[in-house]
């Protein structure tokens, strides 16, 4: 099963050269170029990893990471900058970011990201499901 | 050094620092994009190796688009390299609408940020004013954030100056929020941010919704 990402920066050349990109090593894309986009993309569909840009018009990284980890806890946001400093990094860390990375990007240290987030997001969403079955059982008290 | 010189000294070094790193954020984004661009152009390579054919269209798009982003980085850094110099003569004739046309340029990111769109309108005669060009640049920028928060989200705000009756007067309008934004959001001091040789006093009119900075040489 291929990996899933969203990509979200206000950059529109740089958001379809990353995508394209992507797509040719089997992931697949949605981009958008806001956060709000992003929050709405999000609701409708789930997504292993969202790569998010730190700062953007209309909404922060750090406003839509909020947003992202508050609509879906499990969501793996990887969060991309111009300028990676220590507090924002460990602000972005601190609110639930998997990762903090400068750009320009290294693509295969981000799609090895990608594959670790997918990894992780598969362990999170299994435990959920024996949760699930666990009370399940102990409400039918089987 | 007195009180007054330390805190102007530091909100100086603060607003170099702000600037700087704004137009180097900017310069990153065109260097990602060019980086992202040349990635492709590297895969297509690896595909045409693999017996994959090449649509030459594609490649001539892609060589144009990294050239778009070379002449953006270009751009920034002459502004930068301009903003930089600003601080090469403590006293100088400077002409206001392309000094308002250098902050306009240094403050893009923050304006896309603020979701305000700028434009700076040519006088009829030009208009000089003998001063510190940095200092100036920082008063400016100080009334600058204050009007596009005064303007609000999705507006357009016009900079422009005109000879006033003992000096310059430079415009900050349409602001339809002004009537919201506290005078105190006004984070310059015109008695303190201006260099040692102007005067100059805000004039906010709530009714027409603007702002204005009258500039005047000290006697």
């Amino acid at each position: 099963m291929p990996e899933k990402v969203l990509l979200v920066d206000d950059e529109k050349e740089f958001l379809e050269a990353m995508a394209e990109r992507m797509t040719m090593r089997g992931i697949e894309v949605s981009t958008a170029s806001s956060a709000s986009e992003a929050i709405r993309l999000a609701e409708k569909e789930s997504f292993d990893a969202i790569i998010v840009d730190l700062m953007m018009p209309e909404m922060d990284g750090l406003e839509a990471l909020k947003l992202l980890k508050k609509k879906s806890p499990e969501s793996q946001v990887i969060l991309l900058t111009g300028h990676a400093t220590l507090e924002k990094g460990i602000e972005a860390m601190k609110l639930g970011a998997v990762d903090f990375l400068e750009k320009p990007a290294n693509l295969s240290e981000l799609t090895e990201k990608i594959k670790e987030a997918h990894a992780h997001k598969m362990i999170v969403v299994e435990k959920q499901v024996e949760e699930r079955i666990r009370n399940i059982m102990n409400v039918k008290g089987w | 050094m007195n009180q007054a010189s330390q805190t102007m000294d530091d909100a100086l070094l603060r607003f170099f620092g702000r600037m700087t790193a704004s137009m180097t954020h900017e310069v990153k984004n065109a260097l990602a994009t060019v980086n992202e661009n040349a990635g492709l152009l590297t895969d297509y390579a690896e595909m045409t190796l693999q017996g994959k054919p090449l649509d030459p269209e594609r490649v001539h798009g892609l060589a144009a688009r990294i050239a778009d982003q070379v002449i953006r980085a270009d751009g920034l850094l002459k502004i930068l390299n301009r903003f930089a110099h600003s601080v090469d003569e403590p006293l100088i004739g400077v002409d206001v609408t392309e000094h308002l046309k250098l902050l306009m340029a240094l403050s893009i990111r923050f304006a896309s940020m603020s979701e305000v769109s700028l434009n700076v309108r040519e006088p009829a005669d030009r208009v000089v004013i003998e001063t510190s060009p940095f200092p100036l640049l920082n008063t400016l920028f100080g009334c600058l954030e204050f009007a596009m928060r005064a303007a609000g989200r999705g507006r357009s705000i016009e900079l422009w100056a005109e000879k006033g009756p003992s000096g310059v007067c430079i415009h900050f309008e349409p602001l339809p929020q002004l009537d919201d934004t506290s005078a105190e959001a006004l984070e310059v001091d015109e008695t303190h941010s201006l260099p040692g040789s102007l005067e100059g006093r805000f004039v906010m009119n709530r009714t027409s919704g603007n702002l204005s900075l009258l500039l005047s040489k000290r006697a």
